[in-house]
């Protein structure tokens, strides 16, 4: 039984830099990296190789020693340039130099009619399986668990985020085998939701054995931990899985071809850029290729992912394993004479103290900087973290709870059914400047040692 | 501004670690960032821009919501001087006069707040190392709107150092205090001097004149509270009074206008609607609580009706919204987000009973003829409480959610 959902509590932040729906011939990116950091369950990583080695692409090059059934696999094929650690030897990122044919290990087709276990074990070790994430927590899930349900958002609405019927056009095939492999794991329902107020893109239009659900809305409409929250919530003691649509492709893959081909279509957006438009490359590609020469200003931020929750990295740096796309901002370290006082019509803000005349021009797109727009304070307006958070939760008595370091007020509140990205607006519109998302994964990790 | 940047990055490294004045870093800093917002940009991991607000910009708001308010209660404080003396008839004659009267009066002591409260807050943040609030910006116009012009300087200043020391810096600064400071400061001066500040002869300047002959200084609260002891109608009695000044001095209609003696900012109900209008079409003050506490005091003041033992309890419900200093309280001190209930529902409820309160205290207490200060201070302790049980239904929900 399919659910239609329609969310009123949210907040679109309407950026200037949309990507052109076209794939753009930008010089293929030379080096890829795999970044344990993106990982943030993993706890305690062992690299498998070392610089010089070549690998394949599905050559296993990382674990966690504390689930080592789960590999993590070479994105492309190619030599270890380098094992990059920093303070205390702490793992950042291994690199590796592509090769210009991509050449991948073939593990076999996946037969989907073996034992759960099985096909769990075998989908861990072909590298595809980080794409599946446990909640609550956030972090990547174990084949061991059985989880109640399996949850896939199909769209994002994240400012200037792709678009899933675009990048995914023609994958329907690997989509579908992705969602059959996925159901074999699951005890409950595999859903997918869509968006409800578009027509739905053909990848997804088509799909069996699985739910659609259709849901409609401002941001965070898209996010699957709020879906999950209307759909199925999870309550303690209760494990769910999710999958972003690329990564089932990715499993689909695995399964149809018996490779792991970790190629995707990034969108690469922001204010920035000469030229936004789509790019085909594989996970963890270095951003430079994209990026430079494509700059229209010279003092700028890159980021891997969307402007909410996606992570600084500097003109070389690499996009993460989960991000499918590149933005690029202005620098915002810079003074500004009475910015609190002035009227303006050039900021972006949710509330209406400042954009009092907003709702003249809804559609107005806004360049904004990575200027924390003010100081940190004591928590003093209320009511604003609920009304951009479309669930039934209570984010300041919950951020309160995490500062308290009060476990019994966090789960009492609701920590089980949050990550990071599910209270990034509430990052963005707090008057007081809280590092909210921070704060949400201090409290998940408070929880989850504890 | 080039110039004034170059300053600011000269001086800076004097009130940095290490510097000479290291200890004034967030007096410097207070005064930096209110020249420029700081060059601050967000982490490595989160949200990479974000929302152009903060609280200096929120809690400007609010006291740009204060200001028609303010220039009407000027304004007024030289009209109700200058009618009580008898030297003006019209409300607009000798403008000049009663501008300059309201100025005279009103400018110190507003000086004298905003310096002494910034004087603590300043203090403050040097001894216990934090930044200098800006809810202070608030608070030191806040309390000269609710005492009245009369009110000797000494006296705010006292009130203004009590009330940001005992009702918000032990706490913590602003954000984390419990009582609304500016009410506790009015609350500091009833309980402390209440002869300035009660009684009726202190709501209207009369300088070095004599009032006129029949003159009455009482406010439109005690009249009808005498009304109700004297068993007379309370309206008449209100229509009636200070007629040697003219007619209709508490008339319903001048008392929604505000040409009545009062405290400062507070006689003027349509004054303190343009606020309201301002608070809430900015959303920085709940239009919830607004709503509900003018609510709860038309429903307390329509049972009162029913029950009518008395003349004040048969005053008609919407005579007590234009009376005293309702609509100010509700408009500006219960939407103080901070001493107010926090969530959305709690909201409801604590502007509620703030009105319902409110009509208690006037019309049943025989000491204190204005309830609306005591109401908002006792909601105020009273809001964490209400937060508590409306938390505890969001997690009964979820718990619930948990078992089937």
């Amino acid at each position: 039984m399919s659910k239609i959902v329609k969310l009123k509590k949210g907040f679109d932040i309407n950026l200037a830099g949309k990507a052109s729906k076209e794939i753009a011939n930008f010089a293929p990116a030379q080096t890829f990296a795999i970044k344990p950091t993106d990982f943030v369950g993993l706890q305690r990583p062992k690299v498998l190789v070392n610089e010089g080695d070549t690998v394949k692409a599905g050559t296993p090059i990382l674990i966690d020693k504390a689930l080592d059934q789960v590999i993590y696999a070479a994105p492309v094929s190619g030599e270890i340039v380098e094992v990059k650690r920093g303070d205390k030897r702490k793992l950042l990122e291994i690199k590796i130099l592509a090769d210009k044919t991509i050449t991948h290990e073939n593990f076999g087709k996946i037969d989907l009619n073996q034992d759960r276990n099985a096909l769990a074990a075998k989908l861990a070790s072909t590298g595809v399986w980080p794409n599946i994430i446990q909640r609550p927590y956030g972090i990547v899930a174990n084949p061991a668990d059985s989880p109640k349900a399996i949850f896939i958002s199909a769209f994002d609405t994240h400012p200037l985020a792709p678009d899933y019927g675009f990048t995914l056009q023609g994958e329907e095939k690997y989509f579908q085998a992705g969602i059959d492999a996925l159901a074999k794991l699951t005890k409950g329902k595999v859903h997918v939701n869509v968006d409800g107020s578009k027509p739905v893109p053909a990848v997804f239009s088509g799909v069996k054995n699985a739910q659609v659900n259709q849901f409609s809305g401002p941001h965070p409409a898209g996010n699957v931990g709020i879906q999950i929250h209307h759909l199925d919530p999870i309550n303690k003691g209760e494990i769910a899985w999710t999958v972003n649509p690329v990564g089932v492709v990715q499993i689909g893959k695995a399964v149809l071809e018996g490779v792991y081909d970790a190629s995707k279509v990034i969108a690469v957006t922001g204010s920035e850029l000469t030229k936004s438009a789509y790019t085909k490359t594989y996970v963890g590609a270095s951003v430079s290729t994209f990026v430079k020469g494509n700059l229209n200003s010279g003092h700028v931020r890159v980021i891997s992912g969307n402007v909410l929750t996606g992570e600084k990295i500097n003109l070389e740096g690499h996009l993460g394993f989960y991000s499918n796309q590149i933005t690029v901002i202005p620098e915002g370290d810079y003074y500004e004479f009475l910015g609190w006082a002035k009227p303006t019509t050039s900021k972006l803000s949710y509330h209406r103290a400042l954009g009092l005349f907003s709702f003249l021009n809804p559609k107005k797109e806004f360049v904004l900087d990575s200027n924390c727009r003010g100081e940190e304070r004591a928590f003093v307006q209320t009511g604003v973290f609920e009304a951009v958070t479309p669930m039934d939760i209570l984010p300041m008595y919950l951020l309160k709870a995490i500062m308290a370091e009060d476990f019994d007020e966090m789960e009492e509140l609701g920590i089980y059914e949050i990550v990071e990205e599910d209270l990034a607006l509430c990052e963005f519109v707090d008057v007081s400047k809280h590092p909210v998302q921070e704060l949400v994964r201090k409290g998940i990790e408070l929880i989850q040692y504890s | 501004m080039k110039f004034l940047r170059d300053l600011m990055d000269k001086q800076r490294p004097m009130f940095e670690k290490g510097g000479k004045f290291e200890k004034f870093f967030y007096a410097f800093e207070a005064g930096e960032t209110f020249l420029f917002s700081p060059n601050h940009t967000t982490g490595i991991k989160g949200a990479q821009v974000k929302d152009a607000i903060d609280l200096k910009r929120m809690m400007i708001t609010v006291v740009i919501a204060m200001i028609p308010a303010l220039l009407f209660g000027i304004y007024n404080t030289g009209h109700q001087s200058l009618l009580a003396t008898g030297q003006t008839a019209g409300l607009w004659d000798n403008f000049g006069d009663k501008a300059l009267i309201g100025i005279q009066l009103v400018l110190p002591i507003i000086i004298v707040a905003y310096a002494a409260g910034g004087l603590v807050e300043a203090t403050f943040a040097v001894i216990r190392k934090h930044p200098i609030n800006e809810g202070f910006l608030v608070t030191g116009m806040l309390i000269p709107l609710v005492i009245p012009a009369t009110t000797p300087l000494w006296q705010v200043a006292m009130a203004t150092v009590f009330a940001v020391v005992i009702a918000k810096e032990v706490f913590g600064g602003t954000g984390m205090n419990i009582l609304n400071v500016a009410m506790t400061a009015r609350a500091f001066l009833y309980f402390a001097y209440p002869a300035q500040i009660s009684g009726d002869q202190v709501w209207t300047y009369l300088g070095e004149k004599a009032a006129v002959d029949g003159f009455s200084g009482a406010t439109a609260l005690s009249v009808v509270y005498d009304a109700g002891v004297q068993n007379v109608n309370a309206v008449e009695a209100l229509n009636n009074h200070n007629s040697v000044l003219g007619d209709g001095i508490f008339s319903f209609y001048n008392m929604f206008m505000g040409w009545i003696p009062g405290s400062i900012g507070e006689t003027s109900t349509l004054m303190c609607l343009v606020g309201a209008a301002i608070l809430i079409g900015t959303g920085v003050g709940s239009w919830k609580i607004i709503v509900s506490g003018f609510a709860g005091a038309y429903v307390m003041a329509f049972i009162m009706n029913l029950l009518a033992v008395n003349e004040y309890m048969a005053l008609p419900a919407h005579y007590h919204w234009v009376m005293g200093g309702l609509a100010f309280g509700i408009v500006f001190m219960a939407t103080d987000p901070v001493s107010a209930a926090q969530t959305e529902t709690g909201k409801w409820i604590y502007g509620f009973l703030i009105g319902v309160l409110t009509i208690i205290i006037r019309v049943t207490n025989p000491a204190y003829p204005e309830g609306i200060m005591l109401a908002v201070l006792f909601m105020n302790v009273v809001a964490p409480l209400i937060d508590y049980y409306v938390v505890k239904a969001n997690k009964t929900r979820r718990l619930q959610r948990a078992t089937v």
